[in-house]
């Protein structure tokens, strides 16, 4: 085993015992009564709670819901975020009227205005993505524009050397130099979007696990309420290690 | 003067040329009148001034010139890369607008594509050139071995030195077949001792392959262990001073830099340079001296 995996195994062991012993703590703190019950759970009655929300709460099917939806946002994010970001990119006059309004989209609290997205697609998924999307978006742009603008002039000059076509210097050369770059904000744009879209499913009581942590909450199931967190948790851990290999596999030399 | 040395020196705003080589006709290139302004700011600056010189097929020219007397805005001329200038650029007798497929490039700085493998930079221009796969990584691979970086062909720049990675620019250059390779001071950044080999290694590669080269240059070493001519330039605006033919021994190699011969050219073109490098000095203390005074 080379130093280097060994190195990144100690890494990943370290952060285990670092989350258990943070648990076991939490867990002594309760039990003392320095941390109240009614407010946080004991860890151990979370992990109890996890196999009877699997079987009584429908969790995996939720569970299922709720990627369905990061993922479709997530799509239209990269589509949409890393395509106008390149139009940005190639047309200044556009780049000079849209940057600081993109850059203030990404501050703004677009899940406020889930009734205007109710009133528009109704209490459905579409909803749900939409926010997502829309809310995802921003850092995309910022992050594309960025790259691409950050791209060394001698890397461009290589490929007119070469004589590459408009959309060969694009392909070839800008936007794997700018892929570092458009991942960072992809990253980004996922993390704004699964709050948004959790947000928003525990708010019109619809779909995922968003609804769940609702009706567990309405319930006074704490536990409950702390296994699902767990499950938003693990979507959340599953698309940045999808979003890791999709990038490692992209751009390998990074 | 040593024997070869044409020692042609231009009067104030007359040039040497077309004197600097072959007759235009016979060329392989042809630089004929040509001059840059730019506009800044502070006003217009003229960069280079009425240049023309010629290469013949199979030689080795170098351009050598102070800081500042647009040695690169030459090289982005010649190359295609400027559009606005004066004067004319042939290659095998065809009037060079944009770039153009038989000159390649390069560049000083650090030119490879961090994202892709050594192999994998040095057949771009054949993979965007439309060949296969399969024949594209075999001749990669020639070029690799060409440069002296066979075992790295997986590597990526990042896990490779400088030089490595000049090498590799110079390989994928190659990879594309010019007629005229054009290299503006690949070697600036690196340190003296590796500048020699791998001056050497350029040597060996242009009398492999006959390579019609020519190079950007301020070292007066690199110039005269490389050429078979140097054109030596004034300070701005940019002109030729003087064209030293270079009559040392080939097949050549990092050795001669020893040779009472070397010396000899090394002052010479000195001579012409350290006139040209006081000027750019002077030039550039009075200009930092009226920004003080603004």
């Amino acid at each position: 085993m080379s130093a280097w995996r060994r190195s990144r195994n100690a890494a990943r062991v370290f952060g285990v015992l670092t989350l258990v012993v943070i648990l076991g703590a939490i867990e002594v703190l309760i039990r003392l009564g320095v941390v109240n019950r009614f407010i946080v759970p004991l860890p151990t009655q979370i992990i109890e709670s996890l196999p009877r929300i699997i079987a009584e709460e429908n969790v995996v099917q939720r569970f299922w819901q709720t990627t369905q939806e990061v993922l479709w946002a997530s799509l239209l994010i990269a589509l949409v975020g890393v395509s106008l970001g390149a139009l940005l990119y190639r047309v200044r006059t556009l780049r000079l009227a849209c940057e600081s309004w993109v850059g203030a989209l990404a501050a703004a609290p677009i899940v406020l205005a889930y009734p205007l997205f109710l009133v528009m697609f109704g209490r459905s998924a579409t909803t749900i993505v939409a926010i997502g999307f829309i809310a995802g978006l921003a850092p995309v742009i910022l992050k594309t524009l960025e790259g691409l603008t950050a791209t060394r002039r001698v890397l461009i000059d290589v490929g007119r050397s070469f004589r590459l076509s408009p959309s060969q210097q694009f392909l070839k050369v800008l936007l794997p130099s700018a892929l570092p770059s458009i991942f960072v904000g992809l990253r980004l744009g996922l993390i704004f979007s699964m709050i948004n879209i959790v947000g928003v499913e525990f708010l019109i009581n619809f779909g995922g696990l968003g609804q769940l942590i609702n009706e567990l909450a309405e319930r006074y199931d704490l536990p409950g309420t702390y296994g699902a967190i767990c499950f938003v948790i693990l979507t959340s851990i599953a698309f940045f290690v999808v979003a890791e290999h999709l990038e490692t596999w992209l751009s390998p030399a990074t | 003067m040593l024997p070869g040395s044409t020692g042609a020196i231009a009067p104030p705003g007359e040039t040497i040329a077309p004197s600097a080589g072959a007759s235009p006709a016979d060329a392989l290139l042809a630089v004929r009148d040509i001059g840059k302004t730019f506009q800044t700011p502070a006003g217009s600056t003229t960069a280079i001034e009425a240049m023309s010189f010629t290469v013949s097929a199979g030689e080795f020219v170098s351009i050598i010139g102070p800081s500042g007397c647009g040695k690169s805005t030459v090289f982005n001329i010649i190359g295609g890369l400027v559009a606005d200038y004066r004067g004319e650029v042939r290659v095998a007798g065809e009037k060079v607008s944009g770039t153009h497929p038989a000159i390649g490039m390069v560049f000083q700085e650090e030119s490879t594509f961090p994202w892709r493998s050594v192999v994998e930079n040095v057949a771009f221009p054949l993979e965007v050139s439309g060949m296969a796969k399969a024949a594209r990584l075999e001749r990669a691979a020639y070029f690799v071995e060409m440069v002296g970086l066979r075992g790295f062909e997986r590597h990526y720049p990042s896990q490779l030195s400088g030089g490595m990675r000049q090498r590799v620019a110079l390989a994928r250059t190659l990879a594309s077949s010019p007629r005229l390779l054009l290299m503006d001071e690949p070697f600036a950044a690196l340190d003296e001792q590796t500048r020699l080999l791998l001056g050497d290694k350029v040597l060996q590669i242009q009398q492999t392959l006959k390579q019609t080269t020519l190079l950007i240059t301020h070292n007066l070493t690199e110039a005269v262990q490389l050429s078979d001519r140097v054109l030596v330039m004034t300070y701005r605006p940019g002109r030729l001073k003087r064209v030293v033919d270079i009559d040392l021994p080939h097949p050549r190699d990092s050795e001669v830099v020893s040779s009472d011969a070397f010396g000899h050219y090394v002052a010479q073109i000195w001579q012409d340079l350290r006139e040209e490098a006081s000027r750019g000095i002077r030039d550039d203390e009075s200009r930092v001296l009226q920004a003080g005074r603004r």
